[in-house]
Order: C-alpha cells, then structure tokens, then sequence
C-alpha cells in the first residue's frame, strides 16, 4: 500500500475494473529504521529485499503517470511473439497514437531494428548478463529517450517467464503472452508472472489447425492462477483478433486524457 | 536465475543497515521467501555466500523462511493455503480470493556483533 503519496487513490477513477499498480498494494513498504531489541543485538527489519528496485519503479510510475504516458510491461518466454506483435501494433496504431518501445534483450539490437523499420521510436536495451529488466534500468531512460510527450509507452522484456516476474518497472498494466506452441499449461507452470498479468494475450493462433491445442485447458489454467486478467487471441501474422488487442491499447490510451490537454 | 541479483540486493540493504547502526561484522540473517514471491529458495541459498564473500556479511548464518501462499475466500470467509499454480479457496474450492500471505520477499532481521 503506497501510505506517502496516495497513487493508488489517484489512479482508482482511471483503471476502477483492474487492481493494477500491484506493487503498490501488495508488498510493504519497509521502514527505514531498524527495531533493535534490547536484550540482544538482533535488528528487526521487516523490509522487502526488492525495496530499492520497489522505490524506483515507484518514482517511474509517477514519473510516467504525471506525464501521462501509459506504460505496458510486456513479458512471455523467448519466441512467444513479443516483437511480431508489436510490429503488427505498430502498423495498425502508429499514424493514431504516439508510441514509444524499449526492447529488453541480453545481446543484439535484432528486434529494436525490427521494430525501427515500423518508423517509431525503439530503443534497444542490452542486460547482458542478467535475466530481465529491471527499474533502474526504465529510470535511465525517463526524460531521454521517453520524452514524456509519448501516449504510449511498452516495454518488451526480456524473454523469460520466471525472473521479470519478481521486477517491477513503474508500468501501469503488465501484459503476459502465451503462444500456442508452447503447451496450454505454461500458466500453471509459471503462475507468478501470469498471475501478475491485467492482460494475458495468446498469440499465433493462426497456428491452432495444425497443433492439438485444447483452448478450454488453456483458459482453465490460465484461471487457476489469474481469475481476473483479460484475455486476448490474436494473430499477429493473420490479424485475427488485433482489432481486440489494439482496442485495449486505444482504451488504455484515452485514460491518459492527452488528447485533451 | 536472477537470485544472484537479489542476493547482491540483499547485501546491499544489510550494508546500509549495519553501516548506520555501526555494527562491523553480521553473523546471522533470516529472510521469509513467499510462494509467490518468485524467489526461489535453493537457489538463492546458493548464490547467497558468493554475493555476501568481501562483505560484513561473510561467513554469517543464513535462515530462510518458506511461507506458503495464503488466501482469503470472498465467498465463505474461509482463511486457507493455496497451491500456487491452481488458486483457491482450500474449503469451498472457489477462485474468488485475496491473497493475503506468500506473496513477498522480506529480510526479517539480522544479528551483529
């Protein structure tokens, strides 16, 4: 619960239907001073191991939120089709909002081009060794490469469905993918993440006639762990189903109120 | 595996904490590692002792707490665990449920000399 500034007050007439902001309500912010018990040397903390990356991503939503730029946190194992989909955003929504991509990978600039070839703004982050973003790495980016002035703003992280789960970056949504190569119960294999999710999105669906997919075991499992989340099928190669996705973008959008201003 | 960096954050915030209450050496922390914390706990006792190796922590006994996922059911109040790939309420099996345990990564408190 975030006690110092009220963000979560703020933001409740804008996202009423979603408990989004998790961070804010579900860790406790820490106290920044130790309990020592008298008849030992033992210091009571009672803090989150993630407070300092909890605090950034805290200043990023703010951040973000003040200048009214929507971020979505987009997570999904590697080659689940973060980038196709987002190319396929690009094309359908780009001439309508303002967009802006941060790509998270551990090496090469692959997907940034990719995505640079749409005529956006993209930039390539590199984690080297590490496994996902996390928010000091958002930080770095506010108020340079995110201007401020985008309407949108998404984060593909990197591909993994285990680490970028425990990290929070500031963003107003978080949006799972799931493929339907992969198997109808990723979700229950990698609840944190998918239960995390406002959005869960699963893609290539165009691949379904030649695959012994079980759509109701999918969405079953995707249940066990995440009772709220909207879903979305799509294909990004066919386009059935972008017109829901790119809605939610476009809705999401408004509540920013920029075209307002 | 990303417990070496949440080793390396654990450290961090142990460092800040002794240096400010002026203690030189730490010779036990305890840390509660929620279910759904995404922690995992084998792993971070591994990478631990390497990311604590040249601190005041070096050598310090290192207590983990597991804590199951706990949830409370908005149909029939009950209070139960859940297993985490399959939430619900553990009486009348219902998904429509608060997770109200589980879900952090705390350090508890350390010891120092």
């Amino acid at each position: 619960m975030c006690k110092d500034c009220g963000c979560q007050d703020a933001l409740k007439g804008k996202l009423a239907h979603h408990q989004h902001h998790q961070h804010h309500h579900d860790h406790s912010h820490g106290h920044d001073h130790a309990h020592i018990e008298a008849d030992s040397k033992t210091l009571t903390i009672e803090q989150n191991v993630l407070q300092k990356n909890d605090d950034i991503a805290h200043h990023n939503w703010h951040w973000l939120d003040d200048h009214r730029v929507i971020t979505l946190n987009m997570m999904s194992s590697p080659g689940a089709g973060k980038t196709a989909l987002l190319e396929a955003t690009l094309t359908r929504l780009k001439d309508r909002i303002k967009i802006s991509i941060l790509v998270g990978d551990q090496q090469t600039d692959h997907d940034a081009k990719r995505l640079q070839a749409k005529g956006v703004h993209v930039k390539q982050i590199n984690t080297y060794s590490s496994c996902h973003l996390d928010a000091a790495m958002i930080q770095k980016e506010l108020g340079g490469f995110v201007s401020g002035h985008e309407d949108l703003l998404i984060i593909e992280n990197v591909g993994n469905l285990v680490c970028p789960a425990a990290f929070d970056l500031g963003e107003k949504q978080k949006i799972a993918l799931l493929s339907v190569t992969e198997g109808e119960d990723k979700p229950a294999k990698y609840p944190v993440l998918f239960h995390d999710a406002d959005v869960i999105v699963i893609t290539k669906v165009d691949l379904v006639p030649h695959l012994d997919w079980d759509r109701q075991a999918a969405i079953k499992y995707i249940r066990q762990v995440n009772s709220k989340a909207d879903v979305i099928e799509l294909s990004a190669k066919t386009g059935a189903g972008m017109d829901s996705w790119c809605d939610y973008l476009l809705r999401m959008q408004t509540l920013t109120e920029k075209s307002a201003i | 595996m990303h417990e070496f960096s949440l080793a390396q954050s654990l450290v961090e915030q142990v460092t800040e904490l002794v240096v400010r209450e002026g203690a030189t050496k730490v010779t036990r922390i305890e840390v509660s590692i929620g279910a759904m914390s995404g922690v995992m706990k084998d792993p971070f006792e591994f990478c631990f002792p390497e990311a604590a190796r040249g601190t005041r922590m070096e050598g310090c006994i290192l207590i983990v707490h597991e804590v199951p996922l706990t949830v409370t059911c908005l149909e029939c109040g009950a209070e139960t665990s859940s297993e985490i790939f399959d939430i619900r309420c553990g009486l009348c099996k219902c998904q429509n449920v608060k997770i109200t345990g589980g879900k952090d990564f705390l350090l508890n408190s350390v010891e120092v000399d």
